[in-house]
């Protein structure tokens, strides 16, 4: 059974890691103020489109180096990955249904609740931001859905 | 949670046991950010994450690593040679101003004796360059490509030519991280440097903006005051320059007056700065040995 999925993850984890590299290529401060958080599109849209090969310790893996490559908590996005795959994987049947606006409207939920986790997470830890610029991602994101869905389109066997 | 139980009707075992994964896994986050804000406790596992990443990070600065080098492949022999006489005309003047410095230091020191005052505190500095790393667009923080190889510890203060620039913070083997003066998070014991009165400045999260939210509002500040280290917290060693109070708004329904300073360092701009080892002399013990004892020594304070 693993080894029947293993040839599809491939793709996933190419994909993680450019988003992963994306995340820390310095745009211009206004462009970096929207950057959508891609390594979680990538996580969602795997989760979405080939749950079976792309589980949530793919989401746990890629969150937790996440944290160590930006210097965060150890942890705190590996959380708040592990939520928003399971939130995926649970509805992934549903929400491929969708029409592209709507999964998009849901895509922007799920990032807000990924940013408010970590928004969460920081404040309990003691590193409070308070800054309303956190809701600017998600937004960002939601508007690439579509693009993300087209891409993955082309690379992503469905299971 | 009515969806969700509309899902569970699909396929109950797989879900459940998705759920219970899920459960698990973040049981583990948890369990790793509860050992990793306890200071160390999960410093294997963070050593073994950096041993990963540390090469993804210059993947991401390669580029502009290389552009640098295309742009230096390019550079005429002209404009080459006129950076060179400016540089050596710098390099002249400097000499000179070091010469009447190290005189200064050695009256200086002679009447320390004389006043039987301890000595200045012995420091030592290592240039970094900073990597082109975005780490976080809202914290303001940098990553630089020197690490515990090069004895770099946490806490130690980062400077550039013109003033305080942060301090260090997680140390990799190879890099480090910087929290910039202007991170909300950030707070520097200053002292106006005209009435030698103490404060604090606090990052705002932007990088031409520090806050001094603990003046009183018949504070003696006004717009021009130079902010230097107080030397106070035993992080920063004293009278570095730190920022200019560019702004004072004095509210009389506010007990506190609103300030706001510029910092010298140019913190969104800079490539290259210098990492310093400082030791703060809590005891004068023996003055005579202790600068002695100090440069060259990879251990710094604490």
């Amino acid at each position: 059974m693993i080894d029947a999925y293993a040839t599809h993850r491939l793709p996933a984890y190419v994909s993680a890691l450019v988003a992963l590299l994306l995340s820390a290529l310095p745009f211009p401060h206004l462009v970096a103020l929207v950057r959508p958080d891609f390594l979680l599109l990538v996580v969602i849209g795997f989760a979405l489109m080939s749950p079976r090969s792309t589980g949530l310790l793919f989401a746990f893996f890629w969150g937790l180096l996440l944290d160590a490559f930006t210097g965060m908590l150890l942890g705190e996005h590996a959380l708040a990955f592990v939520v928003i795959a399971f939130l995926v994987h649970h509805f992934h049947l549903r929400m491929r249904m969708f029409p592209l606006v709507h999964q998009s409207l849901v895509v922007l939920i799920l990032l807000w609740i990924y940013q408010f986790l970590i928004f969460w997470i920081d404040g309990v830890s003691g590193h409070p931001v308070n800054d309303w610029l956190r809701l600017l991602p998600g937004l960002g994101g939601a508007i690439c859905w579509p693009l993300v869905v087209g891409l993955f389109g082309r690379i992503v066997r469905r299971h | 949670m009515a969806l969700r139980n509309g899902g569970a009707r699909f396929a109950p075992t797989r879900v459940s046991s998705l759920a219970w994964r899920a459960i698990a896994l973040v049981a583990l986050s948890v369990g790793i950010m509860v050992l990793d804000a306890r200071h160390g406790s999960a410093n294997v596992l963070r050593r073994a994450l950096a041993n990963i990443v540390a090469p993804l990070h210059r993947v991401v600065e390669s580029p502009f690593a290389l552009s640098s080098g295309v742009s230096a492949l390019f550079t005429t022999r002209d404009s080459l040679r006129a950076q060179v006489t400016a540089l050596e005309a710098q390099v002249r003047e400097d000499a000179l101003h070091l010469a009447r410095l190290r005189a200064i230091e050695l009256e200086n020191e002679r009447l320390q004796h004389l006043l039987d005052l301890s000595p200045r505190d012995a420091t030592r500095t290592v240039t970094a360059r900073v990597l082109q790393v975005d780490l976080d667009t809202i914290r303001q923080r940098v990553l630089v490509d020197r690490g515990s190889d090069d004895g770099i510890v946490s806490s130690q203060p980062v400077m550039d030519a013109k003033g305080v620039f942060g301090q260090t913070t997680r140390i990799n083997s190879s890099t480090s991280e910087v929290i910039l003066l202007s991170d909300p998070n950030h707070a520097i014991p200053v002292q106006i440097e005209r009435t030698g009165l103490r404060t604090i400045a606090v990052g705002t999260g932007d990088p031409d903006r520090l806050a001094l939210p603990y003046l009183p509002r018949n504070t003696d500040v006004q717009p021009g005051d130079k902010l230097v280290t107080s030397g106070l917290g035993g992080v920063f060693p004293p009278d570095l320059p730190v920022a200019t109070v560019t702004e004072v708004k004095r509210d009389p329904s506010q007990p506190l007056a609103q300030v706001r300073a510029t910092p010298g360092a140019s913190l969104d701009r800079d490539r290259e700065v210098m990492i310093v080892w400082y030791q703060p002399r809590v005891v004068a013990t023996a003055p005579d040995t202790s600068i002695a004892a100090h440069p060259g020594k990879g251990k710094p304070r604490d």
